[in-house]
């Protein structure tokens, strides 16, 4: 394979496309599929058959706004349907070359307007079980190139240029990472892809591995060259079948390319992926306890340092990114570093993909540049809360993260300015909240996440979070006292600061953040024994034990 | 050492102290009679850094660093006793006698017992926090041995020495959380388990939840003093 032999195959799904006069792309994605739109697209092709125009219906990932759906894209007006189902097939159908059908077209205009997709380029557009269509739309590209023209040196040279942060959550440079492994010393070294993602209401990674997963092994792969490692794993959690079969057929494809394996496209550079499951514990997340699951060992972690970059996988230097970080890598090969660094804000540069759930008009994924005021993603991507509710906080970075309050809209999204809120990035989960929300209700709930998925290791999140639960709870029936809050507010300290690792360490930022900007709440549910979202039952006052 | 850099320098609580290149703070301290409490570290172990007890201040960083697995570097400042790791080291062994049943006057090893004695060191005079008490097992089906998992701490000192130093990895943790438990093979009874009825693990528990049978209260001292020496023979052989 080299890069004429990519044209080739490019402008051979071009001339195959072109014997279609019509495209529709239906989303398949999960909300997508779970409301019929597999039925959706089955009418179709049987409307199309039947109508005799040459009509190409291509499956594709997820195309953003998810409460919207299903939904499918008419190519040829690039218009967007909400809402379609199978009797909506034949209608749509007759209408391919004339006018679009007014009663399915959305009004999203202002949803997409201020979005900017990088990672989501191909999402809705590509059949992610087709080398061909993500080769069609230069995929592997950056591979060929990085393989043929540039050094390792050049390649991290290059990443560390466009100031890409892990996309993780706590985004450490990229870049910097990278050259750490490169330089390590050891003839065997690994790269793993975290595509572990546990947040509740979080689920950019599943799409990105569901919709475009040549996207990610690229990214691996240009990673392997930039480092020296020859080995790759993708972590991905068991409850994604979905993304773990689509992952498994392009990896198959990939190689059956050539562009995975041994002498991948003619150089002497080799590199294969493996998949390995996760089984269901969210604290495999972090960097060392997935080291020990790949490993076949107990999920724990393991204190830092050493770090993985210097001793990770069976003690071998390993670099560990995120699914969405490796999405990044070959649009900034392609593009250039200063491309990538262009766009974002100060410190956090490029762009991220967020999903909005909660209480939101538009649900779904969106990508936007970093630095974008949070007010626009709320009220201007988001649409606002619907029904007639005002908004009361997002909680940012799922459970390790904070509630940010509606008076603080007007931060800019960075990983500086939402740390400083009291809230981290996190993988790019909000969660929008509004006045029916309780606020100790909803620190409740992260609590308890975090204390059935703390590994029990460490003292301070095992036996910490159990205690914050119980605390919790007792503010919530009504029982608790004053000194239960000063008592809350100490645990919350040592669970910060004594933990091992970053579940732990980020347990309490729900409750610090809570705390922090709705104290009255919680002062209201002790003193008054009322709850002003109307959301905690006062009158069961029994002690209750994690 | 024949390098000149294998050595390195340091200040811990204002002492001037030196040490061997890969050394850990916890040894430096000890061997310079600084005292760092710990409960899951135990010399001829592997260190585990969980119960976050020798958590120490390392000048320049903001992040508490585990003395038993930290190593020294050239001009470091340590703090092993300032205000902060006091209330968070009071916090943790509260929070260890708040969470199963540790009852000190009808305990085998009252007196002899590590948790007990560092709540001594630390001042500890009473629990704040809402006592759990939740519903263990007892398990005496070893002919030997008992197994009382109301005063198990999971420090996993019984894990490694039979996993490490005996070899037959018959302990191990099941569970997640609060719920985690110590287990003897697949969660079998102890009696009917691979146990090699060595005993080391009864003697490196710091609290009373492993013990010989026909102990009864305060009779139970314990020595896990055999382990460095132990390790020392066989790196001999």
């Amino acid at each position: 394979m080299n890069i004429e032999e990519l044209e080739q195959i490019a402008e051979g799904v071009r001339q195959e496309n072109a014997q279609y006069d019509y495209e529709v792309n239906v989303c398949m994605d999960l909300a997508c599929a779970s409301q019929g739109a597999d039925k959706l697209r089955e009418a179709l092709v049987q409307a199309a058959e039947a109508s005799g125009k040459k009509v190409l219906i291509r499956r594709t990932g997820c195309m953003g706004p998810c409460s919207h759906g299903p939904l499918i894209r008419v190519d040829h007006a690039d218009t967007l349907y909400r809402k379609v189902n199978a009797g909506h097939a034949e209608s749509i159908v007759n209408s391919l070359g004339g006018e679009p059908v007014p009663e399915l077209q959305c009004d999203l205009n202002e949803h997409f307007g201020s979005q900017v997709r990088v990672v989501l380029e191909n999402a809705g557009y590509i059949d992610p079980e087709k080398i061909e269509d993500y080769i069609a739309r230069d995929g592997y590209k950056a591979l060929l190139t990085v393989l043929t023209e540039m050094t390792p040196a050049g390649v991290v040279h290059r990443i560390t240029e466009s100031k890409l942060r892990g996309r993780g959550g706590a985004g450490y440079p990229t870049g910097l990472k990278w050259g750490t492994v490169a330089k390590a010393s050891g003839d065997m070294k690994y790269v793993v892809c975290n595509g572990d993602e546990g947040d509740p209401g979080a689920f950019m990674d599943r799409s990105v591995m569901e919709g475009d997963p040549h996207r990610v092994i690229e990214g691996m792969a240009i990673a392997g060259y930039a480092v020296g490692a020859k080995k790759g794993f993708i972590y991905v959690r068991a409850e994604y079948p979905v993304a773990v079969s689509r992952l498994t057929t392009a990896l198959r494809e990939a190689r059956r390319r050539g562009l995975l394996g041994n002498d991948i496209c003619g150089t002497p550079f080799s590199f294969d992926i493996e998949i390995r499951l996760g089984a269901g514990a969210f604290v495999c997340g972090e960097e060392t306890a997935l080291i020990a699951s790949i490993e076949g060992k107990r999920g724990t972690p393991k204190p830092r340092p050493p770090y993985p970059a210097v001793s990770g996988l069976w003690s071998k230097p390993t670099l560990i990114n995120n699914v969405e970080t490796f999405a990044n890598i070959a649009p900034i090969i392609r593009n250039g570093g200063k491309w990538f660094a262009n766009m974002g804000s100060e410190r956090s540069k490029g762009t991220k993909v967020f999903a909005l759930t909660g209480r939101i008009s538009n649900t779904g994924l969106i990508e936007v540049p970093l630095g974008i005021k949070l007010r626009k993603i709320i009220e201007v991507i988001g649409g606002g809360v619907p029904g007639g509710h005002t908004f009361k906080a997002v909680q940012t970075g799922g459970p390790s993260g904070g509630c940010i309050p509606a008076e603080m809209l007007d931060i800019g999204v960075s990983y500086d300015a939402l740390m400083a809120a009291g809230s981290i990035m996190g993988s790019g989960g909000m969660i929008v909240m509004d006045d029916t929300s309780c606020m100790v209700n909803v620190a409740r709930f992260f609590i308890e996440f975090c204390m059935t998925e703390s590994c029990g290791k460490c003292i301070p999140c095992r036996a910490g979070t159990a205690q914050m639960y119980t605390l919790l709870t007792r503010i919530c029936n009504g029982t608790a006292t004053m000194d239960d809050l000063e008592l809350l507010e100490n645990l919350c300290s040592t669970v910060k600061e004594a933990s091992l690792c970053g579940l732990g360490q980020t347990a309490p930022n729900p409750v610090l953040s809570t705390l922090k900007y709705f104290r009255n709440e919680y002062i209201e549910h002790i003193v008054n024994k009322r709850c002003p979202a109307g959301v905690c039952s006062m009158e069961t006052p029994v002690e209750v034990l994690a | 050492m024949s390098n000149g850099d294998d050595v390195k320098t340091l200040i811990i609580d204002d002492q001037e102290v030196s040490a061997r290149r890969g050394q850990t703070i916890l040894e430096v301290a000890r061997e310079n009679g600084i005292n760092i409490p710990t409960l899951c570290h135990l010399e001829g172990l592997s260190s585990v850094g969980a119960c976050r007890l020798c958590l120490v201040e390392i000048k320049g960083s903001n992040k508490l660093l585990p003395a038993c697995i930290a190593t020294v570097f050239e001009s470091m400042e340590v703090s092993t006793d300032t205000e902060r790791l006091r209330k968070h080291r009071r916090t943790i062994l509260e929070l260890l006698f708040a969470e199963r049943n540790h009852i000190c006057s009808v305990c085998v090893s009252n007196g002899h017992c590590e948790l007990q004695t560092l709540a001594q060191e630390q001042g500890l005079t009473h629990i704040r926090l809402p006592y759990r008490n939740p519903n263990l097992p007892v398990d005496a089906s070893h002919e030997r041995f008992t197994v009382d998992h109301n005063r198990c701490i999971l420090c996993t000192r019984c894990v490694r020495v039979c996993a490490e130093i005996e070899g037959a990895h018959v302990w191990d943790v099941m569970g997640r959380g609060i719920n985690c438990m110590v287990i003897t093979d697949l969660h079998e009874e102890w009696g009917s388990s691979t146990c090699t009825r060595c005993g080391k693990c009864v003697q490196v528990c710091p609290t009373g939840a492993l013990f010989d049978k026909g102990k009864i209260g305060s009779e139970h001292p314990k020595y896990p003093d055999f382990l460095p020496y132990l390790n020392l023979m066989r790196e001999a052989r």
